[in-house]
């Protein structure tokens, strides 16, 4: 039985199609991340199964109910906003309380949850603050708490990261990481941001246009995308691709190494690489240039800090991918097809 | 499935968005249709009818009332004057309602004293704050009289509101006084909403004090300006206290507006179809007047 | 003309003296302003504290008190007229009408600011051409309307009537307070477990608070103003208001207590003028609130 269930879920606003046809099914415990550019309909897809839109079609099921047409309160779910949604007007202690009010519980059971709560986000200090008094790291612990309290079946998080100092982002990342593993709730995650989907999801669904790419763990989607899209959404620098006769094909930056560091016996597919110009960012170096084979096609090598080959700019090199690593797609569909000769 | 659903349906109504538009809105739309909607066709039935007190029931008299009413000369003295008073005063309005606006944006010794002073017309309940004027414009008592025969300037008294003349000046520099503070605050809120960047832009560029009020401030200001003098005419002509109390309309129906001669003639003669039909020409003002107002604002227009 | 050659030190004397001129000028015109405006409450106040015998003497001073300044009208008009009264019934309207405006206005504001409706945006427009409306042209068949539901001579006819005028213009108020407050927080507490009006209850409501403290006084304000309908609806003295009570109870025949009246004014026209004048910049905030957002 799985935790959550979306089939075939779809969303109109008016003419603009945001969630097309989705079918999405999660499993128990884990972290599953919804990826992709804005607009691509994460967040409306995370809407609807928190009940805060109404799908035109399909079916959403949290553990085999159909819950269509049921608010959020009946959805047994938390969620966490971008802002975090504080209530200014309350105590920190009386947020977090908020969602075991609203269900009711006596007031000296609510305590223990709040107290419970708090401890475990290291905020018991903060229980009789007010949000305004709050930085931002703390805030995300308070919603956090507030989140956990009920001990919902799912958390929904809809990128709760962006707005945190890029600083504090790592570790707010690896707090939240340790609290999913220690209490082991499913949750289903939004973000735009491929490399914090890379580092905390157990599975990732990349969407575009309404519609999910391709599911699968970090490193199903990151080495065998299924598409185009894919394929370049995930990685930085994007994976480089290049149009052969009838279809495309391309390799990571990271994958093209000059001749000399490659080893000579494994079947590698030979470049010839113009580079144009040379970045050192410290912990690795970034070639910018063209490949001569395949009209002079722009692309990116990514070298290690531990690669001290020298590369001289405006110079012809000879690079080589292995050829296990080059990935093929359909021209017109951009969809993965099997590996094909090259020249 | 469906099934599911249905049972949802009714038993979540107080999430249900339609269900609560209705509820929401349905309370406030019955109130003002019954309080404001029934009145306002009343008065259209009460024109073409010769209701009075004396005689209440609703004859339906064709054009009768509202022949009588045009005839009688009054009447076209009540409909110039609620003109004129609007517009002169509200001319009046629209120069020191932005100079005071100007003058309040800005950081003096004394402000809050200046600001208390200067909202006291307008906070000051209508009636009330013409009382003072009443004393102040008195025939025989008036300091402005006893000022002006101090100096020498008069050797009897001006009778303010005496005399027709200026019984209707006096009416408008009460209505223009009263109004002034609630323009300049409105005409405040758009002088601090004009970007920093364009006061920077005029200082260097070296504008002087009378060149940048002329060719760059009230040009910006125009939308809201109109909204102030929309208010202040909507204020004037719709305002029965103000003569009311100064004058009753006199001296010999002198100063006379539409809404007192609605009053004079409905409440206090009693002829209530008469009354209802003077009331409705204020209608025809009011839009004829905004609309001019708005023609004048979108012509100048800034984007 | 190059920057050499220009007279730095003339410049520097011309903009002193155009600072100091317009520092001046500035000084001029808002006391300018203020004596205007103040001039006759002034006159009033000064009145109210006059004997007779030095008031109504044509040729004395009116700005100096030739002879010594007395309460004695003062305590006449708390003692013998009904001014008490008025304040109690204006007092009265102004609670009662506030709780009907309320309680009408708001889930208005909230429907056309949250709910997507399809005619939102039109119901938005009619509610304001409502309050273009005058009571002046209205009161005539309102009087009998009042009569009719026998509500004449009576505070009820007022506090029926009052929140035609007030609830169209809180409603838009309130429509820009409402907007002001971000969906995030409504939809947390409906996922927290509250449906959408116990989420706009107990979340969106205590947010409200400036608002709902604009539309009272709002309200207080018409109770203490509205002159027409006042007028037309109640004759006897018991249930007169500030608005009409005043410039009708005392002003008796030929013989005008003047005094008195014009303490009836400052009494209490000075003490809201001071409450109005600390709470203007919030009001400021409302207004352009509802403007640039509504």
């Amino acid at each position: 039985m799985a935790v959550v269930e979306v089939r075939g879920l779809s969303k109109h606003f008016g003419d603009v199609v945001a969630v097309d046809g989705v079918d999405l099914r999660s499993e128990e415990g884990e972290f599953l991340v919804l990826l992709g550019p804005s607009g691509c309909g994460k967040t409306t897809l995370l809407r609807m199964i928190a009940g805060l839109e109404q799908p035109t079609d399909g079916e959403i099921l949290l553990g085999d109910e159909n819950v269509i047409g049921l608010p959020p309160r009946a959805r047994r779910i938390a969620m966490v906003f971008q802002s975090y949604a504080l209530y200014p007007h309350m105590t920190v202690a009386n947020n977090i309380a908020f969602p075991l009010k609203s269900q009711g519980m006596e007031p000296g059971e609510r305590s223990t949850k709040v107290q419970w709560a708090a401890e475990l986000f290291g905020i018991e200090g903060l229980l009789q603050r007010r949000p305004r008094q709050l930085s931002g790291g703390e805030r995300q612990r308070v919603a956090l708490a507030r989140a956990l309290v009920r001990e919902p079946t799912v958390f929904l998080l809809d990128e709760p990261l962006s707005n945190l100092d890029a600083k504090l982002r790592a570790a707010a990342r690896d707090d939240l990481m340790e609290f999913q593993r220690r209490i082991g709730t499913t949750t289903i995650y939004v973000t735009h941001d491929q490399v914090e989907a890379m580092g905390m999801g157990d599975r990732i669904a990349v969407m575009d246009h309404g519609k999910v790419r391709q599911i699968g763990t970090p490193e199903e989607v990151y080495h065998h995308p299924a598409d185009v899209f894919v394929a370049t959404f995930l990685g930085s620098p994007p994976m480089n691709l290049l149009e052969a006769t009838g279809f495309l094909f391309g390799f990571r930056p990271e994958q093209f190494l000059p001749e000399g560091i490659a080893e000579v016996e494994s079947d590698r597919v030979p470049f010839t690489f113009h580079v144009n110009r040379v970045e050192y960012l410290g912990s690795e170096r970034y070639l910018y240039g063209h490949i001569r084979e395949y009209n002079e096609t722009k692309i990116i090598a990514m070298l290690p800090a531990t690669v001290t080959l020298p590369i001289r700019a405006d110079q012809d090199h000879k690079f080589s991918v292995a050829a296990d690593q080059i990935r093929y797609f359909d021209r017109e569909t951009g969809e993965k097809i099997p590996p094909r000769v090259l020249r | 499935m469906t099934s599911v659903a249905g049972a949802s349906r009714r038993r979540y109504l107080a999430d249900n968005p339609r269900f609560l538009a209705g509820l929401f809105m349905s309370p406030a739309v019955v109130y003002i249709l019954a309080l404001v909607g029934f009145p306002f066709v009343l008065a259209i039935i009460y024109s073409f009818t010769d209701i009075s007190t004396g005689n209440p029931d609703l004859d339906f008299v064709g054009w009768d009332t509202f022949a009588r009413v045009l005839e009688d000369p009054v009447f076209r003295q009540a409909l110039w004057n609620t003109f004129w008073f609007a517009i002169v005063a509200n001319l009046i309005v629209v120069v020191l309602a932005t100079a005071l606006a100007e003058v309040l944006t800005r950081d003096f010794k004394g402000k809050w004293l200046v600001r208390f002073l200067v909202l006291l017309p307008w906070v000051a309940p209508v009636s009330l704050a013409t009382i003072t004027w009443l004393w102040t414009l008195d025939s025989i008592f008036s300091p402005i009289d006893w000022g002006l025969r101090e100096l020498g300037l008069i050797t009897e008294n001006m009778y303010w509101l005496g005399r027709p003349e200026l019984a209707r000046l006096s009416v408008v520099v009460v209505q223009a006084w009263r109004v002034v503070p609630l323009a300049a605050v409105i005409v405040m809120a758009g002088l601090i909403a004009i970007p920093s960047e364009i006061n920077d832009a005029v200082s260097v560029d070296g504008a002087g004090t009378w060149r940048k009020m002329f060719q760059v401030t009230i040009p910006l200001l125009a939308p809201i300006i109109a909204v102030a003098v929309l208010f202040g005419v909507i204020l004037t002509i719709s305002d029965m206290s103000v003569v009311y109390v100064l004058t009753r309309g006199g001296p010999t129906n002198s100063t006379q507006v539409l809404s007192t001669w609605a009053f004079i003639k409905g409440i206090e003669g009693g002829a209530l179809g008469q009354g209802a039909a003077v009331a409705l020409f204020l209608l025809p003002v009011l839009v004829g007047i905004t609309a001019v107002v708005l023609r004048l604002a979108r012509r100048r227009e800034v984007l | 003309m190059t920057w050499a050659e220009t007279d730095v030190q003339a410049l520097h004397r011309k903009a002193d003296r155009r600072r100091r001129l317009g520092r001046f000028g500035l000084y001029t015109a808002a006391i300018t302003f203020a004596f205007v405006a103040a001039f006759p409450f002034s006159w009033a106040l000064i009145s109210m504290f006059k004997q007779s015998s030095d008031l109504y003497v044509k040729g004395n001073n009116p700005f100096w008190y030739n002879e010594p300044p007395t309460l004695e009208h003062i305590e006449l008009l708390f003692a013998e007229t009904n001014y008490l009264t008025f304040l109690r019934n204006t007092v009265i309207v102004g609670l009662a009408v506030t709780t009907i405006t309320l309680v009408l206005a708001l889930p208005v504001a909230y429907a056309l600011a949250r709910l997507r409706l399809r005619w939102g945006e039109r119901m938005g427009i009619a509610i304001f051409l409502v309050y273009l409306i005058p009571s002046t042209l209205l009161f005539i068949p309102m009087t009998r309307v009042i009569t009719n539901l026998g509500l004449q001579e009576t505070l009820w006819s007022l506090i029926v009537v009052y929140p035609t005028i007030t609830i169209p213009i809180s409603a838009w108020l309130l429509m820009g307070f409402f907007k002001g407050i971000p969906m995030d927080i409504e939809e947390q507490a409906m996922v927290d477990g509250q449906s959408r009006i116990g989420a706009i209850i107990r979340v969106v409501l205590p947010l409200m608070f400036p608002g709902i403290v604009a539309v009272i006084v709002f309200a207080f304000t018409i109770s203490a103003t509205e002159f027409i309908y006042a007028l037309s609806f109640n004759k006897s003295s018991a249930v007169k208001t500030m608005a009409t009570g005043v410039p009708t109870e005392l002003i008796r025949g030929d013989v005008f207590f003047w005094q008195s009246l014009q303490a009836a004014v400052i009494i209490f026209a000075v003490p809201i003028a001071l409450i109005f004048n600390a709470f203007l910049d919030r009001f400021i905030t409302g207004f352009t609130m509802g403007a640039v957002k509504g």
